[in-house]
């Protein structure tokens, strides 16, 4: 076999580019949104209440992906390993040193930027499907990683930690379920209007002029090996505050809960959602939260078929996810208002 | 020494089934320029249909044969029908459609043929091979199947019309189609022939890992690893790479204190990224340098 050199023209690119500008949502829906948001726990039961709360949780660690795939343009399958960072974090911070939970989301945030940010630096030399099938590898290892026997005075091995979950503070006259959902939406809001500002500084366009065209943005002066670390940093803080969230809201953590199944589902969440399209996110966490369900509704024993069927159609109907369905409507609000 | 030796016997006789893994790996890889993550479970479900043509009373061969041509045109109909829409997609929307694809193969498996996990018999016997006790027969006669395989498709690749047609149109498709290459239908014959392989891959693994939905995971992983170490590019490169991750992952575990079987995977995985990092193109991949 020979090493010779071989020159291939350049394909198609790895993530279709989205404008700046079409990543947002306008301020009008946003303030429905969050109304609607802000409103709804008042009407449910408590159950519903903590899948609301997951929602949030899944849509924050779905935008924290888009940011590093719509924003920088790198793939990663590997995002369930930050989550369970995160997770670990602040169940061990809780149970093991007494420190209050909301304290721990800071913490666990910075741990994982690390963590992401040291992982990015090899990963920089990968690209596509390569650095896929590396975030794929950290993925799988993590959950064997985390069984460790020389851990397992502090993760509780393969048995896991239970989390308190917290009362509502200044004696609220909330459930704790009611209590932890606005939690999450503040700490969901917060992150989303810094992953908008963020998207929208130098930085990000920093980010979106690697995605588009690596070489153009090293010869316009961008530093390409800092943002690409800078994307992977961000994006495994956000997951890693999303999986601490989830940490209390599920009130365990084990290491089999971490497995390559749950990087997939954000993966196909950010598909879903609208690769770039930051609203999208919690678009992609229903999906993956209820889909699964309603197709084990359908057929019990072919959810699997029909959720992968689902996703197929996804694909070809709408490949730009629920950002081309709230073009569309947005269009036909338009027309419908000239009529 | 003895210790050294038997380690590394058993780590070519687990390498076997790596190396065939890969070699279906490489082939898809060669033909679309991507991973396909549901060729496991791909090769699962051939190896479903063989155990059920013999559950109907054919006979070992006569089931090998009719589950390598039912692959091969189910392979060609999945690329058809699936994935040719998607050619021009971004590479992210393929790999949704490999996980979709995964999805649904596996969950089918499991409601056809059910979770419990089935014998699945061996053309070769297990007694041991040559009075040794690490190798059995089947997995020598796995070996063997792997390089003749590997030598037949050099030989198509090398030496026939098609196989030339393929590889021109994998490396430059625009001159391929130039002089009159069907391009398109050259990516379906890679999707057939890499199925093939798979099935074959399949019906060599399930006696050692037992016939069930879920066994291709973990093999899936080393399968990958391997082309990664020897290459995507290089179908020769993955079967090398099949028996060093064999050998690798057992001398790991036998001399590394503290890597008992829980941490070969992660160990497996260790290797991809560090020779991906250190030389993405593997030991025998080309260097691919993209125009700008």
């Amino acid at each position: 076999m020979s090493a010779a050199e071989e020159v291939v023209a350049e394909g198609h690119e790895a993530v279709e580019a989205v404008p700046k500008r079409a990543m947002t949502l306008g301020t009008g829906t946003s303030l429905v949104v969050l109304a609607a948001l802000l409103i709804a726990p008042v009407f449910v039961k408590n159950f519903i209440i903590f899948q609301m709360t997951m929602l949030l949780i899944y849509g924050l660690a779905v935008l924290a992906l888009n940011i590093l795939t719509g924003g920088s343009g790198q793939f990663s399958l590997g995002q369930s390993a930050f989550y369970a960072v995160g997770a670990y974090t602040t169940a061990v911070l809780m149970e093991h040193f007494n420190i209050n939970y909301a304290l721990t989301l800071p913490i666990a945030g910075v741990i994982c930027f690390g963590f992401g940010y040291l992982f990015g630096k090899p990963a920089l030399r990968l690209s596509g499907v390569y650095l896929a099938l590396a975030t794929f590898a950290l993925a799988t290892a993590m959950p064997q990683l985390l069984k460790l026997n020389f851990l397992e005075h502090w993760t509780g091995g393969v048995q896991g930690l239970v989390v308190t979950k917290p009362d509502a503070p200044f004696g609220l006259p909330m459930s704790q379920d009611m209590w932890l959902y606005y939690f999450t939406l503040v700490v969901t809001l917060a992150i989303y209007i810094f992953s908008v500002n963020l998207l929208r500084s130098r930085s990000g366009r920093a980010f979106m002029a690697i995605r588009d065209n690596e070489i153009a943005a090293s010869a316009m002066g961008v530093d390409v090996a800092l943002y690409k670390t800078l994307a992977f940093g961000v994006s495994a803080a956000i997951t890693g505050i999303a999986g601490s969230l989830g940490a209390i809201a599920v009130q365990f953590v084990a290491p089999d809960s971490y497995t390559i199944t749950l990087a997939i589902s954000l993966f196909l969440g950010m598909v879903v959602g609208g690769v770039g399209w930051l609203p999208g996110s919690i678009v992609g966490a229903a999906f993956i939260i209820f889909v699964p369900n309603i197709a084990e509704g359908i057929s019990k024993g072919l959810s699997g078929a029909v959720f992968g069927v689902l996703l197929f159609l996804v694909i070809y109907l709408v490949p730009h996810g629920a950002r081309q369905a709230a073009i569309l409507g947005h269009q036909l609000a338009g027309k419908l208002r000239k009529n | 020494m003895e210790l050294f030796t038997n380690q590394v016997l058993a780590g070519i006789a687990t390498g076997a089934i790596y190396a065939c893994m890969a070699l279906a790996v490489v082939m898809i890889y060669q033909a679309i320029d991507h991973l396909n993550f549901a060729q496991g479970e791909m090769a699962m479900f051939s190896t479903f249909i063989s155990w059920q043509l013999m559950q109907w009373g054919l006979s070992y061969w006569a089931a090998f044969l009719i589950t390598l041509a039912f692959s091969f045109v189910a392979g060609i109909a999945i690329e058809r029908i699936l994935f040719k829409p998607l050619a021009k997609a971004p590479v992210l929307t393929n790999v949704a459609g490999f996980i979709a694809l995964f999805a649904i193969v596996n969950s089918s498996a499991g409601l056809i043929w059910d979770f419990t996990i089935k014998q699945y018999p061996t053309p070769f016997g297990s007694s041991p091979f040559l009075g040794s006790q690490l190798i059995s027969t089947h997995q020598a006669g796995m070996i063997g199947v792997t390089v003749l395989l590997l030598v037949a498709l050099y030989f198509f690749f090398q030496y026939t019309r098609i196989g030339l047609a393929m590889r021109a149109a994998a490396s430059l498709p625009e001159s391929a189609r130039l002089v009159g290459i069907n391009t398109s239908w050259m990516i379906a014959l890679g999707w057939g022939m890499a199925t093939a392989i798979g099935a074959i891959a399949g019906m060599l693994i399930a006696p050692v890992v037992f016939l069930e939905p879920n066994m291709m995971g973990g093999v899936l992983i080393y399968g990958f690893a391997a082309a990664v170490l020897g290459g995507l590019t290089s179908p020769f490169g993955a079967v090398v790479g099949g028996f060093l991750v064999g050998v690798f992952e057992n001398l790991a575990g036998t001399y590394i204190p503290g890597v008992g079987n829980e941490l070969k995977l992660p160990i497996a995985l260790a290797l991809i990224i560090s020779v991906l990092v250190v030389k993405p193109a593997g030991l025998f991949g080309r260097q691919i340098v993209k125009r700008v």
